[in-house]
């Protein structure tokens, strides 16, 4: 308990007093989830959104490919992406290993899966109703399109939203291809492991309740849009 | 104030994924280096005199040396010398620089029921551990500590199994349910043993961290120190830029130069973790 007590007091001081090292960690923890997502769901929500909508050969497949992705180990997709831009990589040139950039495209990747899979689900749930009514009244398909994609917008953002979750509390693509190199590329949580590893447990616990605000503002975000969009 | 400090820190954060990386040397270490706060207390010197940011990626020496192979760092610092002379004639590193040693400890708990503190030298603390079947902690890991406990064992003369065990530890490991190969970093072995109260090769460095910090992270024991089988000698070596031409050689030569200079082997031997020495500069005796 003590120690728990102790990380507490902790945390409280490293946020009230802006701990220099804190809020570089989380500043950086902050752009590669964002960086991350975004440049996820500009592939990912089409790509849900086309295997929800179109039928063509291969597309059950694809759904099941997508949905074993879901499960895939973070170090896993770490390490493939390390084949690739390690030096030795076919992109070593790019000089990407142990780079914030480096670190963006493993995350991307990893939740490339949950976002396209989640927006497959969230277009899906509306798109029978809505779309036969909107084409028996006599809305054209790109008409009806745009009604069936107005109507999972919410589902839409709560499928980017996990994959924000997801980067944000992330440590294995993190620290295989960041390398948790202090000033470069330690995270949030690359510090927490290796403050864990050093026995220093409430310094780690500390950070993991900066962590966990982190999250909760944006998913206090998500909430304040959801609401909006239920009034509407 | 602190405002705008918080706000600059985001600013330098962004500025710093977006620019590319060319004055800065990418140095491959070992987790004992980092953990013992060696670096960080000596390398600010470094970077305001040279102008050259260091990128300190901290991994086991065997890690660290697969890292320098792919070209993926400019130069490492660690602690196996047979796996650096292997680097060094297959051509991945350059000439070998000796910059610091300490020494390895038997560490277990006080009470010793393996009875390794009476053992005449390191060796036979080992096989004294083996013969009570108390639990012993190994790095498991490739890491120089891991390397140097592996020689051990072959010389107590405990039955080995040359097969590593299954997890894919490498080299040989005695065989027995009281060995546990945990492949982690120093750090992690220590804590580990602690509660399990077994025993674990520890380099000095990292136990003074563990055991004299305030509270204490271990109250496990040195039972055996001193043998010069124990002895644990750091180089720092550059990567060949004939065989990675992209990596930062000058940026290498700079800090070699440095890390051996005078002035930084002072600042070595006088880095102390209250109030004990944790590296000596030079080479081993």
């Amino acid at each position: 308990m003590t120690t728990l007590f102790e990380a507490l007091a902790h945390a409280l001081r490293l946020v009230l007093t802006l701990d220099p090292d804190v809020m570089q960690y989380a500043a950086r923890s902050l752009l590669i989830a964002l960086a991350a997502t975004t440049g996820a769901a500009l592939f990912a929500v089409p790509l849900g959104v086309l295997l929800a909508e179109r039928e063509f050969f291969g597309r059950r497949l694809a759904v099941t490919a997508l949905n074993t992705l879901l499960g895939v180990p973070t170090v896993v997709v770490g390490l493939f992406v390390y084949a690739f831009i390690s030096r030795s990589g076919p992109l070593g040139d790019m000089g990407l290993l142990f780079r914030v950039p480096g670190i963006i495209l493993g995350e991307m990747l990893l939740i490339l899966p949950i976002i396209t899979a989640f927006t497959l689900t969230a277009v899906t749930r509306v798109d029978r109703d809505i779309r036969r009514t909107a084409l028996s009244l006599g809305a054209s398909q790109g008409q009806a399109l745009r009604l069936v994609l107005l109507e999972s917008r919410f589902g839409i953002l709560a499928a980017v939203i996990a994959g924000f979750g997801r980067v944000i509390g992330e440590v294995g693509v993190a620290t295989i291809l960041g390398g948790n190199a202090d000033a470069f590329t330690r995270t949030i949580t690359t510090a927490i492991v290796l403050n864990v590893n050093m026995g220093r447990f409430e310094v780690a616990l500390a950070l993991g309740l900066v962590l966990l605000t982190l999250s909760f503002c944006v998913n206090a975000l998500l909430h304040l849009v959801q609401g909006a969009g239920r009034r509407a | 104030m602190s405002k705008k400090l918080s706000l600059l820190l985001v600013l330098a954060g962004l500025t710093q994924a977006c620019t590319s990386e060319t004055r800065i040397l990418t140095l491959a270490t070992t987790t004992s280096t980092e953990n013992s706060g060696l670096l960080a207390a000596i390398h600010p010197d470094f970077e305001a005199s040279h102008g050259i940011p260091v990128k300190l990626v901290a991994k086991g020496t065997g890690a660290a040396l697969r890292l320098a192979r792919g070209g993926d760092a400019d130069a490492v610092l660690v602690h196996a010398p047979q796996l650096e002379e292997e680097f060094v004639q297959e051509g991945w590193g350059q000439t070998r620089h000796p910059v610091m040693y300490n020494d390895f400890v038997i560490i277990g708990p006080a009470d010793d029921p393996a009875g390794a503190a009476q053992s005449p030298d390191a060796a036979s603390a080992l096989l004294s551990v083996a013969q009570a079947e108390a639990l012993f902690v190994s790095r498991g890991d490739a890491s120089g500590t891991h390397v140097k406990e592996q020689g051990l064992w072959e010389r107590s003369g405990v039955a080995l199994d040359a097969q590593g065990d299954a997890s894919g530890a490498p080299g040989s490991r005695p065989t027995g349910d009281w060995y546990h190969s945990i492949g982690q970093g120093m750090g992690k072995t220590i804590l580990y043993a602690t509660e399990k109260r077994g025993y674990a090769l520890s380099d000095r460095g990292t136990y003074y961290a563990f055991a004299l910090d305030e509270p204490p992270r271990t109250d496990l024991e040195i039972l055996h120190q001193g043998d010069a089988a124990l002895a644990n000698p750091y180089h720092v070596i550059a990567v060949n830029p004939e065989r990675h031409p992209h990596i930062q050689a000058e940026e290498a030569q700079a800090y070699i130069r440095w890390i051996t200079s005078p002035q930084t082997q002072h600042a070595i031997g006088a880095y102390r973790v209250r109030g004990e020495t944790l590296f000596r500069p030079g080479p081993a005796p």
